[in-house]
């Protein structure tokens, strides 16, 4: 029996534009098991990133139900939001969000100082987390002194450092070539097979095949996808 | 995480060396004026003051300007002031003029002074060799005379006239001691003068009355009390005239002299710390620029957990760093400002503890209120927002 950790039931998301109503998010029904490696595959203005911000905790559902690790999330105060990604979301992005002033390591570590985790602790739990995406001799460089696809590495092992719920990927391969873009998502794939939930927003349906479930967003609605792996 | 935030304040203003120093510039300036004024003030204060002080804090000098029917304080009125509580010795002075001579030769236009022990127990440097005048020779009105470096090169050339014969106003006295060479602008040139006992002087001389003297106190803190006292004696001795005498009180002329110094360094200050302030717009400017720079990063911070108040206390430390580095500099160049100009106009320098406080208490206030603005603006950017401005 697959254990559920996300749940989205009717969700809608409306913005208001002016004088108008906007409604970005139609009416979402979904579910996510651990273990699952679900791409979100849609063009764009179809209301991804929408979802994504709602899935990773940085916006709230207009109305609707989302449920992450059984707490419901509703418009909290936003510190309880921010101990609440600190814990359950480990976010990708595309253009990597490295903080160019400190080296991979400290980047990395930066997720675990919002969590209170003393400095030894740290120190060693970045290490070996770099060590796991393979810039283990890369620790000391700085954003700068690192290729793409290895920033993209530091950024992944600054999402895994929490042991997160949902490894929430937005575009990871957007700003990478692409034999570099095929190198991330071979690691994505081997963090799958170890288990982690992954949730990865795209436009590009060959990187959304890597995942093993494929969801398709058009115009703010949410169908399943064909492909299963 | 306070560490970290440190850390990276630093790290930030390193790696905007140069935009920093001039928002720095302000709160150097700002803050090393104040501390240069505070200190110059308080130094050219401290010299006043000891200089006030020398001349004794725990006295009160009397001059009598008599009135038509008494021209002065006999010994009785002296006896009744020495009789009140809290006065530890009295020094009475009558002046006069003299003339001098020695083996035929006659100097005139000589000031005599009539003075007593306690003058000279409580007076430095009077005189340059022999001996001063001792309470014996008060009270036996002895003929002893202490003369002035004049006297001494006209009519004793080539003699050392320590024990030596002097005529004063045709009377014979003995030359104990030789005064000390005073400069001739000097308010108290005491080169043409001869100083004998005061008793020697009434009794001897014949002068009728006291011309001015100094009270010294006891405690000074009941300065005021005793100098009330002492009026009371004096009036009464010039039946009820006022206008008799003059007293002034040393410790109210220090008193007053520190209170209007250090209004003058508090207003001095405040006009220069309008500089802090315009200083203090300088770094909130900065760090305004800086939390729009840095939303990517704000919002980056955010999504991995940051609460906001984290944010805006990062932003605040920012701040505060900043202001503090731009206090220390200025600081040290205040004082180092205040301390030539103290050397140049030969005052006394000295630092207390209170104005380092003063400073870094300061431009840490400044780095906190003009701060705090921009910070809570960067802890209360959207995340989503922030994260898209890249």
């Amino acid at each position: 029996m697959p254990e559920k950790i996300l749940e989205m039931k009717n969700l809608i998301k409306t913005y208001i534009m002016g004088d108008e109503e906007q409604v970005v998010l139609k009416g979402i029904d979904l579910e996510i098991n651990r273990g699952d490696f679900l791409s979100v595959l849609g063009p764009s203005g179809s209301g991804k990133s929408t979802l994504m911000n709602i899935i990773g905790c940085l916006d709230v559902p207009t109305s609707g139900t989302y449920y992450l690790s059984g707490e419901l999330i509703r418009d909290l105060p936003e510190v309880d939001l921010s101990h609440i990604r600190n814990r359950e979301i480990g976010f990708i992005f595309q253009q990597f969000q490295l903080l160019p002033r400190l080296s991979a390591q400290k980047n990395v570590e930066l997720p675990l100082i919002y969590a209170g985790v003393p400095e030894k602790e740290r120190q060693a739990r970045s290490a070996h987390i770099l060590e796991r995406v393979g810039l283990a001799d890369k620790m000391n460089n700085r954003p700068n002194q690192l290729s793409g696809g290895q920033q993209q590495r530091v950024a992944i092992a600054r999402a895994l450092v929490t042991e997160p719920t949902i490894l929430l990927a937005d575009e990871p391969t957007g700003a990478l070539d692409q034999q570099t873009g095929q190198q991330i998502m071979a690691l994505f794939k081997e963090l799958y097979q170890e288990g982690k939930t992954i949730v990865m927003i795209t436009h590009d349906a060959d990187v959304a095949k890597n995942g093993s479930r494929i969801v398709r967003i058009v115009d703010g609605n949410l169908s399943e996808g064909v492909y299963n792996a | 995480m306070l560490k970290e935030s440190i850390k990276m304040a630093l790290e930030n203003i390193v790696s905007n060396k140069m935009r920093s120093f001039l928002t720095m510039l302000g709160i150097i300036i700002g803050v090393g004026s104040v501390i240069a004024l505070i200190t110059i003030v308080s130094g050219a204060t401290s010299t006043v003051t000891d200089q006030v002080a020398s001349m004794g804090a725990n006295t009160v000098t009397v001059q009598v300007q008599g009135t038509p029917l008494k021209q002065g304080l006999t010994q009785g009125d002296v006896n009744k002031i020495a009789e009140l509580s809290n006065i530890s010795g009295i020094a009475p002075t009558i002046s006069g003029q003299t003339s001098v001579a020695f083996e035929g030769n006659t100097m005139d236009e000589i000031t005599l002074q009539g003075k007593n022990d306690v003058y000279f127990e409580n007076t430095e440097d009077v005189i340059s060799s022999g001996r001063i005048i001792k309470s014996i020779d008060t009270e036996n009105e002895s003929r002893v005379a202490l003369i002035g470096n004049d006297i001494v090169n006209e009519l004793y050339v080539g003699k050392n006239p320590i024990g030596q014969e002097i005529k004063i106003g045709g009377i014979t006295y003995n030359v104990i001691g030789i005064l000390q060479e005073s400069d001739s602008f000097s308010s108290t040139d005491t080169n043409s003068s001869v100083i004998i006992p005061y008793t020697t002087a009434m009794g001897v001389v014949g002068a009728k009355y006291i011309n001015s003297m100094t009270v010294y106190i006891a405690d000074e803190a009941l300065a005021d009390t005793t100098t009330r006292q002492i009026e009371g004696v004096l009036t009464k001795a010039f039946n009820g005239d006022e206008d008799g005498y003059t007293i002034v009180n040393m410790q109210s002329i220090l008193e007053t002299i520190e209170e209007m110094t250090s209004i003058l360094s508090m207003m001095l200050a405040g006009i220069a710390s309008i500089s802090l302030v315009v200083g203090g717009i300088g770094i909130m400017n900065m760090m305004l620029v800086s939390v729009t720079e840095r939303t990517s990063e704000i919002g980056l911070r955010k999504a991995l957990g940051a609460e906001p108040k984290q944010i805006q206390l990062q932003f605040l430390i920012e701040s505060v760093v900043l202001c503090l580095i731009g206090g220390i500099i200025g600081f040290i160049l205040g004082v180092s400002l205040a301390w030539v100009v103290a050397n140049l106009i030969g005052t006394s320098f000295a630092l207390t503890a209170s104005t380092v406080l003063l400073a870094i208490g300061f431009s840490a206030a400044i780095g906190v209120v003009f701060g705090f603005m921009p910070a809570r603006k960067a802890s209360r950017l959207n995340p989503i927002d922030a994260l898209r401005s890249v």
